[in-house]
């Protein structure tokens, strides 16, 4: 299982992103400052964006020209995005045919489910955003800053669920995010990106 | 309130809710697509929709009079001068209002909701069912309650398309002419009175709508 990008180039506003890469691991982390393109390119990998030139292409399929829901992806993305209408059940159960036990017990979020979503605080709207994600059975888990905006007590605690993720679900991930800390944490290895550019290191 | 009263009311209300409902999926769908495509002929469309709101009402009378009239190319219907056609008027005029507020309200939508329904796998039909009709919702009774109290006031294009007749086509605009007409202005101003109350209701429940948190 992995994910490559072959000479793909997406033009943004400051400069172009242009890379050739492959998902060097299961887990790797896209390491790069803020503004570098790293949730652009999850965001051709989801596709949310499509690229002027290049394929991408996940586990040998290239899947340059299917929607995003016929990916098999689970994005999360750095603001979350629950759908602020429905209930934490509905949200898990969104793209999902049943509620994985394992999935909820790992994040801890079964006594959650009867609640809105408003009545989450930080860090369990994220576990909330995972469950969602991997429930919908993806091959791949894209995961965009999952502690930016999450206060330095929560940060551990999130990034034990991380880990427990990781561990508990044979689930390759991509994992983007501008601290070198937390991506050695919780990948094999790290993609760095600058300015549109990126390579294995 | 009189036997008479009762009935233009009735009247009014039942065509002004028809004209409504008529409205509600096509005025849905073109608000969509305006929205949230991109399309020849976008431009044209959006102008068309929004002319009832500017040309006089008489004329709009006319082009529905010319339209469903005997020798019309929809003549074939036979609506002109029936309660039908006063509901053809009602959805024509009130069709502008309901289309602009329900655009507004999905350009209101994240679209980040839709974009992360559709990695969940959700074909276009279900973001639209479960996430954008859902999210966009006030906006859209508020503005159906808008095209509502609008039709409920249509009088330029009604009096051409559907006529003047007492008992069928006289709504309560039409009924408050006519009694002026007649210099039955007691009669007149207790219509009015209904007009006023029909009116404060369906725009003060808008207002409500809209202005009120989520739970």
């Amino acid at each position: 299982m992995t994910i490559e990008l072959r000479n793909v180039v997406l033009p943004l506003a400051h400069f172009t992103l242009a890379v050739d890469v492959q998902m060097p691991a299961r887990t790797t982390g896209i390491f790069g400052p803020s503004g570098a393109g790293k949730t652009s390119l999850l965001e051709l990998i989801a596709g949310l964006r499509t690229p002027k030139a290049g394929r991408v292409v996940i586990d040998g399929r290239d899947v340059t020209d299917l929607p995003p829901r016929d990916r098999r992806i689970g994005y999360v993305p750095q603001d979350d995005a629950l759908f602020p209408h429905l209930s934490v059940k509905q949200n898990v159960l969104y793209g999902a045919h049943n509620a994985d036990d394992a999935v909820l017990d790992v994040l801890e979020i079964r006594h959650l489910l009867p609640r809105g979503v408003n009545q989450l605080s930080g860090g369990e709207r994220k576990r909330v955003a995972l469950a969602r994600a991997l429930l919908s059975h993806p091959d791949v888990l894209l995961l965009d800053e999952p502690l930016a905006g999450v206060d330095v007590e929560l940060r551990n605690r999130v990034l034990q669920y991380l880990v427990r993720i990781r561990d508990e679900f044979p689930i390759p991930m991509l994992y983007v995010s501008h601290d070198i800390e937390e991506v050695r944490a919780i990948c094999e290895a790290v993609v760095r990106i600058e300015r549109g550019r990126a390579g294995v290191g | 309130m009189s036997a008479g009263e009762a009935g233009i009311l009735f009247l009014t209300l039942r065509t002004a809710a028809l004209a409504t409902i008529v409205i509600l999926a096509p005025g849905l769908a073109i608000a969509w697509l305006l929205a949230r495509r991109r399309w020849r002929g976008k431009s044209i469309v959006e102008t068309l929709v929004a002319l009832p709101l500017v040309m006089p009402p008489v004329a709009t009378g006319l082009i529905l009079l010319e339209l469903f009239g005997r020798r019309g190319p929809l003549g074939f219907l036979k609506i002109a001068f029936s309660w039908r056609a006063v509901v053809v008027a009602m959805a024509v005029m009130s069709f502008p209002l309901l289309v602009r507020a329900a655009r507004v309200a999905f350009e209101e939508v994240n679209p980040r909701f839709e974009q992360i329904a559709r990695t969940l796998g959700a074909g276009e039909w279900r973001v639209f069912a479960t996430i954008t009709l859902p999210l966009a919702r006030r906006g859209i009774v508020s503005g159906a309650l808008l095209a509502f109290a609008r039709a409920l006031g249509e009088f330029g294009a009604t009096i051409l398309v559907a006529g003047n007749i007492p008992g069928r086509t006289s709504t309560l605009s039409l009924s408050i002419y006519n009694l002026v007409q007649l210099g039955r202005d007691g009669d007149a101003f207790r219509l009015l009175g209904w007009s006023v109350a029909l009116a404060f209701a369906a725009v003060w429940i808008a207002e409500v709508v809209v202005r009120r948190k989520s739970a």
